[in-house]
């Protein structure tokens, strides 16, 4: 075990970053047009900081598996972004943004990169701004904000329920302007699956042409991963179906060390499981637990009754109802952090108080807030000083539809079951990543030369992530801090020319790939490689999911070994190499999920402590909050990968100066 | 004058010629419906042959004939452009195909309803606007008597019929047209645009039923 | 599993972009309502695989919920199937009866030609953006974000234009295969916008080129985009971007 630099330059917390911008060395326009950047990923991390470089000057190339750059997963984000702007006037500040967020990451992550993100999330709100997105505005034509899990101010910014969609929307159309001046070269429906360094740099990757099915090598002298996480390791989340670890653990196994797999979060607001046919979850946004209260009936009987259909939940009295998280956490209420909200539903389902048939589900309910908060607004604006019941619904009917309205009508289209009349069932499931690959301050992996942004990156959110900060931190890293920070490696790098693909570093690079194809078509199993996905999520959604304990994850060690031998001697992988095949890109996908989730668990296990998403059962307190041991843990563990099943332990202290730290409390 | 051309030959500048000249076709059927509509005085042809005799001889609706004729070959041959590049633009056909799921029929068969046209607008210059012009070119205009022309061509049922269905393809052409032309144009407004699309349809109804009368009203001798 | 129903498919195979495709028959069975399309299409493909007779049939697809715009079926008829302001991924077995026949197909366009199955290339609508769906920004230019105040209908109306997910239904349910909502709906998000006003001539006039050359047929006002439009775009903008064309061909110095 070792200790790691992570390159924090020194001075004072706020100053910290404006000053290292000064200072860190430049590279000069004509320079630039001879620098090559590979870019993977074309979400909000890879499309702002591919455009930001080619305005710079930069040659660019952007990779991504989806038929367009348009389609990346942050496209499904839906409640907002934050911004340290105080627009609201109600006590917000950069120092509060960054300290809610290292708060809210459970003193898990860094002072430097946590307080630089909340210095630049105000220029990001501008960049989207000038570049076209339609935020919520207010009336008098300024931009509106809403509250999220985990703090006390309104900061959010936010369109509809459509968010993610329109920050990428907007950071695509300013790619595809760098696409028609020729300062980026687009490769849509491209999987990279090998980096390729030279001298200890990476100088590269190969990727597959996801229609033809060629291998393709491609030069870069920095080359940006931007891939997002790796929540689909459980096969059931809230992640696009082909969301995947593969970029990020190839470059894993070529030197990158992987910090904190173990941080997953659950989000405490998705639509239940519905039957074994699913295949992926479906959020529901945490802005509605502005206005949503979330409950389970306060007697076991009147759960049974629910979930047997004898009751009807609108018809059991107020007194008969159990808001939990009002009652737990009177601060914060039903706005208490992720992990907490997650952690609360699965202690009163696992409980007995679940109420759909699975038993898996809680209530989260507009009924009050339509009616008392909304219905009597506009009963006020209409001038009626006695409404109707019947009047109050209407009137709040007509708020609500308006703030919700589009994640209303998704929840009825998937369920069946209108939400304006029936409280939502909601239960967790896995939503982000927090770990990711390990990188130093100026986003550069353990490989010289490689760089991680976005999701694909542990550095922001420590063991937990606060609502609408992975927007803000994909499009900080893209747009503000990698134009900086890629200097201090590429001034150096000035003198290097383009290195021919037919280097021998590429050459096996490409062989190395073709013969993983290879493999996985020899062999020519019986089963599917869904039936692999699904077997290994069930494996870590049981033993690594919202609770872990040490008997859980020792034994789930030793059944993805088992998996991994199994899937290596009876997987199915049809059609051919050369063509167009969605079953050998899942392949491919699944065997890296497979030995990452040996490593998630691995971590978990060596981790003894507990900390925002990850919850040790052995370590919690009477309450049965998660209960920190900061003497032993108040580092980030990344992971050197050495084999497979076999890797090194290497530690990065975590300083708190600006930061007294403490128990997390929300109550 | 570059940006003319580009402009004409864009999808959107041929569908702007098809819009102009569209609305300017509806304005000769209401001077070309008007005017017919004199038959129903039912004063035998008198006023009716008067109107088409000014018609016929004053040079300034001779002019406004022949921009006519313009609008309406343009009107076609735009059309003809257009639907033969919209048919290049999906090479392969739908196996399974539910228009009227989500549009009516007659907005889908503009083609088809307006080559209907085109075949019956043969027919009906063939029928009358030959006679009128051979009268002009002869100079025995002031004698053309062209209520006459009408009842004998109305006599015929096989006629009355042709003209029905004429009259038919018009209603259901236009029915489409009148408000497609106003949103080609650009204009669409929350406030004005229901009004458009019912003021459409009720004045498509409107002169085909008035236009279908005229041959009816003949052949039946409702008119004398 | 769950359920009980069973769904007679009629789906389009084609092995790639050359070759010629036919619809080939299926049979689900045991299909439960609560299943999306796409899930039914899962279950079948594992069943092709597990048979070893056929490749599993290729079809785009992604979030699953509706918002990345891959899933593109074009079912009994219409892009999207039977139920309004919805993506395939979106669309549950409950909206289908037990023994139903339900025809797939790609979408159908010149402009976007199949690739595999179900699959079809719509880089068109990428190349459409590039031409001029932007506001020429460099990153680090922007103004403080409240210094520009703008109506909140003008905003609303923008956003509501913004929703285009790039699917490609409208192209696919357009008798004419055009593309005219699509880019209308980026035209008009931008021109409702002040901080689109520097680039509204040049952009519209770009983008409509650009169309033209990719392919698509013109617009002949059936309104069938608007009604299979997942997103629910509205018509006005179609109409805007014709004014939008107009103005800039007519009155501005650019063209």
């Amino acid at each position: 075990m070792s200790k790691i630099d992570s390159k924090i330059p020194a001075g004072d917390l706020e100053t910290k970053w404006t000053k290292y911008k000064s200072s860190v060395p430049l590279v000069n326009p004509s320079n630039k047009r001879n620098l090559e950047i590979v870019v993977v990923g074309s979400g909000l991390a890879g499309s702002s900081a591919a455009t930001s470089l080619a305005e710079l000057g930069y040659k660019v190339k952007v990779f991504c598996f989806q038929d367009s750059p348009r389609r990346a997963h942050s496209i499904a984000a839906q409640g907002g972004i934050n911004a340290a702007k105080n627009y609201q006037n109600d006590g917000d500040s950069v120092y509060r943004l960054f300290y809610d967020t290292i708060k809210g990451g459970d003193y898990r992550a860094r002072e430097a990169n946590v307080h630089r993100l909340a210095e630049v999330s105000s220029n990001i709100i501008d960049q989207a701004v000038a570049s076209g997105v339609p935020f919520a505005r207010e009336y008098g034509g300024l931009l509106s904000n809403r509250s999220f899990g985990g703090t006390q101010v309104q900061r959010t910014f936010y369109a509809a329920g459509q968010t993610g969609q329109q920050l990428l929307l907007g950071a695509y159309s300013g790619l595809q302007r760098q696409i028609g001046l020729g300062n980026v070269q687009m490769f849509a429906r491209h999987e990279m699956l090998e980096v390729v360094n030279i001298d200890g740099k990476c100088r590269g990757i190969i990727a597959r042409d996801l229609v033809s099915g060629k291998l393709e090598r491609h030069f870069g002298h920095a080359v940006l991963l931007c891939t997002g996480g790796y929540g689909n390791v459980f096969y059931l989340s809230t992640n696009a179906m082909a969301c995947n670890v593969t970029a990020a653990w190839k470059a894993h196994k070529k030197g990158a060390y992987f910090a904190n797999p173990c941080y997953t979060q659950i989000h405490p607001t998705c639509i239940p499981v519905s039957g074994d046919h699913q295949s992926k979850l479906t959020l529901m946004s945490e802005s509605l637990r502005n206005d949503g209260r979330i409950w389970v009936p306060k007697r076991k009987e009147d759960a049974e009754a629910i979930r047997n259909g004898k009751l009807n939940p609108n018809d059991l009295k107020e007194e008969d109802r159990d808001y939990y998280l009002e009652r737990r956490y009177p601060a914060f209420g039903n706005l208490v952090p992720r992990d907490v909200a997650s952690r609360a539903a699965k202690e009163r389902c696992d409980a007995g108080f679940g109420v759909n048939k699975t038993g898996e589900a809680v209530y989260l309910d507009f009924a009050f807030n339509m009616k008392y908060k909304y219905g009597k607004q506009v009963a006020t604006l209409k001038h009626i000083s006695n409404p109707t019941e019947a009047q109050l619904t209407e009137f709040g009917h007509e708020v609500i539809k308006e703030k919700y309205g589009n994640l209303f009508d998704m929840y009825k289209q998937i369920t069946g079951v209108n939400p304006y009349e029936n409280p939502m069932m909601i239960y967790p499931a896995v939503h982000y990543t927090m770990g990711g690959l390990w990188v130093d301050y100026n986003l550069m992996t353990t490989v010289p030369g490689l760089y991680a942004l976005g999701e694909a990156n542990f550095s922001d959110h420590g063991a937990n992530r606060l609502g609408a900060s992975a927007l803000m931190q994909g499009l900080a890293d893209g747009y503000f801090v990698i134009p900086y920070t890629i200097g201090a490696y590429l001034a150096n790098e000035i003198s290097v020319k383009s290195i021919s693909t037919d280097h021998e570093a590429f050459v096996e690079a490409e062989k190395n790939v073709q013969s993983t194809i290879e493999k996985l078509f020899a062999v020519k199993g019986t089963k599917p490689v869904d039936f692999f996905h699904k077997r290994l999520g069930k494996i870590i959604w049981d033993n690594c999911g919202m609770a872990r304990n040490v008997d859980g994850l020792t034994k789930a060690i030793s059944e993805i070994k088992a998996l991994r031998e199994e899937f290596w001697n009876d997987v199915r992988v049809t059609g051919e190499a050369n063509d167009f095949n969605p079953e050998l890109e899942k392949a491919g996908r699944v065997a890296d999920f497979i030995e990452l989730g040996e490593l998630m668990c691995k971590d978990a296990l060596e981790r003894n402590e507990s900390c925002g998403g990850h919850f040790r059962e052995d370590h919690q307190t009477e309450e049965g909050e998660a209960l920190r041991d900061d003497e032993n843990f108040k580092n980030v563990s990344a992971w050197e990968f050495k084999e497979t099943g076999n890797w090194d332990l290497h530690q990065e202290e975590l300083v708190y100066e600006n930061i007294k730290i403490a128990q997390r409390s929300y109550k | 004058m570059n940006w003319i051309s580009k402009m004409f030959s864009s999808s959107l500048g041929q569908k702007l010629i098809m819009a102009i000249t569209g609305l300017f076709l509806i304005t000769f059927l209401i001077v070309h419906c008007t005017l017919n509509s004199l038959i129903f005085l039912n004063d035998g042809g008198v006023t009716f042959n008067a109107g088409a005799q000014f018609m016929a001889t004053n040079p300034l609706i001779r002019i406004v004939e022949v921009v006519l004729f313009i609008g309406l070959i343009l009107h076609v041959a735009k059309a003809l452009v257009l639907t033969l590049n919209n048919n290049k633009s999906r090479p392969v056909k739908y196996a399974s195909y539910d228009g009227k799921a989500n549009s009516k029929w007659y907005s889908r068969s503009m083609g088809i309803l307006g080559s209907l046209l085109l075949i019956f607008l043969v027919i009906h210059l063939s029928h009358f606007w030959i006679g009128t012009k051979a009268a002009q070119f002869n100079g025995t205009i002031l004698s053309h008597n062209t209520y006459l022309e009408l009842k004998e061509v109305f006599e015929s049922p096989l006629n009355v019929l042709i003209y029905l269905l004429g009259v038919i393809s018009l209603g259901y052409h236009l029915m489409h047209g009148f408000q497609s032309a106003f949103q080609t144009l650009g204009i669409n407004h929350k406030k004005y645009t229901p009004f458009i699309k019912s003021f459409g349809n009720v004045f498509s109804i409107l002169i085909s039923f008035i236009f279908a009368m005229m041959p009816i009203a003949m052949h039946f001798d409702i008119i004398k | 599993m769950s359920g009980n129903m069973n769904i007679n498919l009629k789906v389009w195979r084609q092995k790639n972009g050359k070759s010629q495709g036919k619809l080939v028959d299926y049979k689900v069975e045991n299909v439960s309502p609560d299943m999306s399309f796409l899930e039914m299409f899962d279950v079948l493909n594992d069943r092709l695989i597990n048979e070893g007779k056929d490749e599993p049939i290729a079809f785009d697809h992604d979030c699953r919920e509706g918002i990345c715009g891959s899933c593109s079926m074009y079912i009994n008829g219409r892009p999207h199937g039977p139920n309004q302001g919805v993506t395939t991924c979106q669309l549950h077995m409950r909206s289908f009866k037990d023994n139903d026949t339900i025809v797939v197909e790609p979408w159908r366009s010149a402009a976007f030609p199949v690739i595999k199955d179900l699959a079809t290339n719509r880089s068109a609508f990428d190349r459409i953006i590039a031409s001029g769906g932007f506001i020429s920004i460099n990153t680090g230019n922007a103004q403080d974000a409240n210094n520009l105040p703008i109506p909140k209908g003008d905003a609303d109306d923008s956003f509501a234009a913004a929703a285009c997910i790039g699917c490609g239904a409208c192209v696919a349910a357009c008798k004419n295969s055009s593309a005219m909502l699509f880019v209308s709906a980026k035209v008009s998000q931008l021109a409702l916008l002040p901080q689109g006003a520097p680039e509204r001539a040049t952009r519209v006039l770009n983008m409509v080129a650009q169309m033209d050359a990719e392919g698509f047929g013109s617009c002949t006002n059936t309104g069938a985009c608007e009604a299979e439009c997942p997103k629910q775009i509205s018509l006005t903008n179609i109409a805007r971007l014709n004014r939008e064309y107009y103005k800039a061909t007519l009155f501005s110095s650019e063209g």
